[in-house]
């Protein structure tokens, strides 16, 4: 048994660096009984950085492959192996637990529905940007539940960080000001980012289109820009608003159009992958 | 796991065994995605859930049976039976498997 394994994940998840912990759930019957609980923790790299065994080298050779790719994904799923790691056998089964860090949620705009807006996000556990080009709004003080609060103009910070965005973030833009928001839309549009959504009347949303077109955003980046923003659930507070963009978040993600339950039939969980993995 | 580490933390300094109880798979409907996890000092501290709170009973049971017996796991299945009205189960009509062990690593 090694030791020292909780804390080194432990301080993995604390410190938001991606890890996976893989660990035998199941053995069948003539398989020794020791293997029960064995377990490996593994840190992507490359090269992948791996601590404790399941007790032979070409089965753990197999596991650390398939963990990273789990983590890569962000999911958690049981695999099956043989002892030496032979892909159809079934005398093992390894849950391998990904931790990803948290998705991100950058918001651009202090404005007053950013507030409720980042308290919802980090409810909903993302790691939360606030992002305005003015240091009298943009500060510490006003958005004391944020992660992170960036005084830059939109398009600089997402040239930044951009590149790393992927399916599971987000990106909100509050700002309704064309000045701000158009670079802002058009920067978000040039990453994988998951979800874009950009806040603003009917006549704002018509408006910005016309300016996004003109900045040479096609029919297809516009269709990715979710504006007006949020579900129609009759929000009207920035904390209403900001369960109305989350909803939609969600919805997007998961793929569904977001009725009440009640109203419709089918299972009330079904796509276990697509949830937000811890 | 993140939401109990410092529970974990506490009670390891205060000399306690921890047993962990994590959800491992889910079959049909459920309150937890697998990852969901409880933890129970030997002392009878809780932290963290498995379920929307149909089998926790049931689990920490389990896990100061873990504590108590020779350090080996065991992986528990909690699910929904007709035949077993007053069988600890899933009130929704799932099926989880819930995999516990003494957190001596």
């Amino acid at each position: 048994m090694v030791t020292g394994l909780f804390d080194s994940l432990a301080s993995a998840i604390r410190n938001q660096e991606p890890v996976a912990l893989a660990e035998v759930v199941e053995i069948a019957e003539g398989v020794p009984a020791s293997l029960l609980g064995a377990k490996i923790l593994v840190r992507p790299g490359p090269p992948p950085e791996v601590l404790g065994s399941l007790g032979d080298p070409d089965l753990d050779r197999v596991v650390v492959r398939d963990a990273v790719g789990e983590l890569s994904a962000g999911l958690t799923a049981t695999r099956h192996y043989g002892v030496h790691g032979e892909a159809r056998a079934r005398d093992l089964s390894v849950f391998i637990e990904s931790f990803a860090p948290p998705p991100r949620m950058i918001i651009f705009g202090a404005v007053d529905f950013t507030a409720a807006l980042a308290k919802v996000g980090k409810v909903l556990g993302y790691r939360v940007t606030v992002c305005d080009a003015r240091p009298v709004f943009a500060t510490r003080a006003r958005f004391p539940m944020a992660d992170e609060v960036v005084v830059a103009w939109p398009d600089k910070h997402l040239a930044e960080v951009g590149g790393s965005l992927g399916g599971r973030d987000v990106v909100c833009v509050l700002t309704h000001d064309p000045k701000f928001d158009v670079p802002a839309i058009v920067s978000a549009l040039a990453t994988d980012v998951g979800y874009l959504g950009a806040m603003g009347s009917r006549r704002t949303t018509d408006e910005r289109n016309q300016r996004l077109r003109a900045a040479g955003v096609t029919d297809e980046g516009l269709a990715r820009v979710m504006g007006p923003i949020g579900l129609d659930i009759g929000a009207r507070t920035p904390e209403e608003t900001a369960v109305a963009i989350c909803a939609e978040i969600i919805a997007r993600r998961t793929g569904r159009e977001a009725p009440s339950l009640r109203d419709r039939p089918g299972p009330i969980h079904r796509d276990h992958a697509a949830a937000l993995t811890d | 796991m993140r939401e109990v580490l410092s529970d974990i933390e506490r009670w390891r300094s205060e000399g306690k065994r921890v047993a962990l109880a994590r959800v491992v798979a889910l079959e049909g409907s459920g309150p937890r995605l697998p990852g969901a996890t409880m933890v129970v000092s030997e002392a009878g501290d809780v932290a963290g859930s498995v379920s929307g709170g149909c089998v926790e009973g049931a689990v920490v049971t389990e896990a100061l049976d873990v504590l108590a017996g020779d350090g080996t796991p065991k992986l528990c299945t909690f699910g929904y039976s007709d035949d077993e009205a007053f069988a600890v189960g899933l009130t929704c009509g799932g099926t989880i498997r819930v995999f516990v062990e003494p957190l001596t690593w």
